[in-house]
């Protein structure tokens, strides 16, 4: 489970985060709206552990620690795993050895990637000249070696084709175990759900995700306050109709 | 022609002129007398003590020949080891190749001024010796020749000329190394080098730098590329040294003809390594590329490139990329001269440290600060070397490897 509690968050001097509270309990995936500026890269950001995320208050708790002073790498080895938006090139690693460095235990690199049709990229420098949803398939397949119980995804749909979309969508439900059940489980279906255990917070602009992923609620990010709880597709078709703004109002 | 008597004048009015770059040093200071070392059969060789073997192995020189297509050890003045196991392949002592061979004098001398400075005039009057590694037409080295230059004696002035010769159609690998023995600390390498690969032909020249803390090395190479030959040329250094000038020069002389410089530099604190690369285009369609990646532990790095696109057609590039880790000074100095119209010629250069947002990624996907950083650095230095037998590129990449510890 992720605690935060009355979160504030500076970066360099300036406040963006304050008064969060939040709860994801195991098996939940969250979405958060929000204009740009809200804040929402920098909760991200401020849950994986970025240093110049500093928090001024409050207190994040993962499984049970206080994760709130803990170094990146600390809170992914407890299970927090991040999909950036936007994440560095890095030169001379290739995606084949940054699988291996995700993994803890091996993996099979190559079969992971054909589930990403991104098999041809693993002799390839890690985002070197990948397009929008090549960084996407990227990130996902460093995530499914690395296997966290809680992952941030940071806009998974931006810069995705159509093409792509249902690729991507379908690998996020199975990721965080939101997937449509298979016929010959021998579990019965509400015997399975109670036993999930992955948690998601997804940061979406287009909702498209919510055509693959069935999440249990929705947020909305204004200002730096965390606003409205709700039913997540309702959500977004209160901000589709009447903007951040005046679906903020409703609640405050 | 070959004419000694021309060539010793020109070198004594040579002996006290500076080199163009780098530290000057005094050679008065070092000893150039002969070191008598026994010469070793193969079974021999294999005995030198495991301290000495090491030492070679870093420097790419494997005493059991093993993957190996031949083998030249001289150690101080001396050659003690030397031979070929492939067919069409020679490998010979310079020294005894120019009293044996006639053929050799159409290659000594031809390429690098003998009156460049005083570390060629030195090392025309004063020659120890070196290496002749020829491919003869058509012939292919299914292994990589090795040769290594091994500094042993205190304050030696080590003065060594080596030929490199591709004739037409052949391929031809090399592997180089230098070291000093682990009780040797001041010392001076002078080597030359000359190039000359042929219509067709393809060289390839890797060189391993494994130097004491008061060494001063001053190479002096050119090569000479013909119609449709490939030249590429490796060169590490990641131990600590007091001072490296070198400015190797490719001429590419055909149509069609290419060269590649790569070096993998890492410099600590007291080194001064000022490292160029020149390549002259000088025909149409030639295609030439400099990529340099240097590390500063506290050194002070020059990387020197300079490209003259003198035809039209040609294609040049040049990358020169510092990380400053621990201080220091990293000055990339790039020069791009074209002289026609029709050249395509760009560089990029960048100095800068391990970034932040690379670190915090891969601490992201589990390592540690410290890991993250040295998996970034590895992968700085990890260059794609084009034209490379397999196994010569996985031994590149574990001498960067054994370095690298010691880098970070």
């Amino acid at each position: 489970m992720l605690i935060i509690e009355d979160l504030q968050v500076e970066l360099a001097g300036k406040t963006l985060l304050k008064d969060i509270d939040l709860e994801i309990r195991p098996g939940e995936t969250h979405i958060l709206f929000g204009p740009n500026g809200s804040g929402k890269t920098s909760l991200l950001m401020t849950i994986m552990g970025y240093p110049q995320y500093v928090v001024k208050k409050g207190k994040i708790i993962f499984k049970g620690t206080d994760i709130t002073r803990a170094p990146i790498n600390e809170r992914a080895a407890l299970g927090i795993g991040m999909s950036y938006q936007r994440p560095p090139t890095i030169n001379g690693l290739k995606t084949r050895q940054m699988v291996d460095i995700c993994a803890k235990t091996k993996v099979d690199t190559v079969e992971i990637a054909r589930s990403l049709n991104f098999e041809e990229f693993l002799d390839r420098d890690v985002n070197a000249g990948f397009s929008g949803g090549e960084i996407k398939r990227s990130e996902l397949l460093q995530l499914k070696a690395q296997n966290p119980d809680l992952i941030l995804f940071d806009e998974p749909e931006s810069g995705v084709d159509i093409e792509n979309m249902a690729l991507i969508g379908s690998t996020i439900a199975e990721i965080l175990q939101k997937d449509s059940q298979k016929a010959n489980n021998p579990k019965p279906v509400a015997r399975r759900w109670e036993e999930r255990t992955k948690m998601g917070l997804i940061i979406t602009h287009t909702g498209y995700i919510l055509d693959y992923v069935p999440a249990d609620k929705g947020q909305v990010l204004f200002d730096g306050v965390l606003a409205c709880v709700g039913n997540p597709r309702e959500i977004f078709q209160c901000i589709g109709q009447l903007g951040y703004e005046e679906c903020v109002k409703c609640t405050m | 022609m070959y004419n000694v008597e021309e060539l010793k004048e020109r070198a004594r009015q040579a002996l006290d002129k500076k080199a163009a770059f780098g530290d000057d040093l005094d050679l008065d200071t070092f000893d150039t007398s002969f070191v008598p070392h026994k010469y070793l059969a193969e079974e021999e060789i294999c005995a030198i003590p495991e301290e000495e073997q090491k030492r070679l192995i870093m420097s790419g020189l494997d005493v059991t020949d093993k993957g190996r297509g031949g083998t030249y050890l001289q150690k101080d003045t001396a050659v003690i080891h030397c031979h070929s196991n492939e067919e069409g392949i020679q490998v010979m002592p310079v020294t005894q190749a120019l009293k044996e061979h006639d053929w050799v004098k159409e290659y000594f001398w031809k390429l690098v001024p003998v009156d460049q400075d005083k570390y060629t005039a030195s090392a025309f009057l004063e020659l120890h010796d070196g290496y002749v590694i020829r491919a003869l037409p058509g012939s292919k080295s299914i292994y990589p020749i090795q040769a290594c230059l091994y500094l042993d004696k205190e304050n030696l002035q080590q003065n060594v000329h080596n030929l490199i010769i591709a004739e037409e159609g052949s391929e031809l690998h090399i592997i180089t190394g230098c070291a000093t023995s682990p009780h040797m600390k001041r010392g001076v390498h002078v080597g030359i080098s000359e190039f000359f690969v042929k219509k067709g032909a393809k060289l390839s020249f890797t060189m391993i730098h494994n130097w004491a803390e008061e060494m001063d090395v001053r190479p002096r190479s050119v090569a000479r590329v013909e119609e449709g030959g490939v030249f590429i040329n490796n060169y590490i250094c990641m131990k600590p040294v007091r001072s490296i000038q070198m400015y190797p020069t490719t001429h590419l002389v055909g149509d069609d003809a290419a060269a590649m410089f790569y070096s993998i530099i890492v410099g600590t604190p007291g080194s001064h390594l000022d490292i160029g690369g020149r390549i002259y285009l000088k025909n149409r369609g030639s295609r030439a590329e400099i990529v340099q990646r240097s590390i500063s532990n506290g050194a002070h790095i020059i990387n020197r490139g300079h490209l003259i696109g003198e035809a039209p057609e040609i294609k040049a590039h040049l990358e020169c990329k510092g990380l400053l880790l621990k201080g220091g000074i990293i000055d990339s100095i790039p020069q791009l001269e074209g002289h026609v119209e029709g050249v395509d010629m760009s560089h990029e250069a960048a100095v800068g440290k391990v970034a932040q947002e690379e670190i915090n990624y891969l601490m992201s996907r589990g390592l540690s600060e410290d890991q993250a950083t040295s998996t970034i650095v590895r992968g700085f230095l990890s260059v794609d070397i084009k034209g490379l037998p397999e196994a010569l590129k996985a031994e590149i990449d574990n001498a960067i490897d054994a370095s690298n510890k010691d880098a970070i």
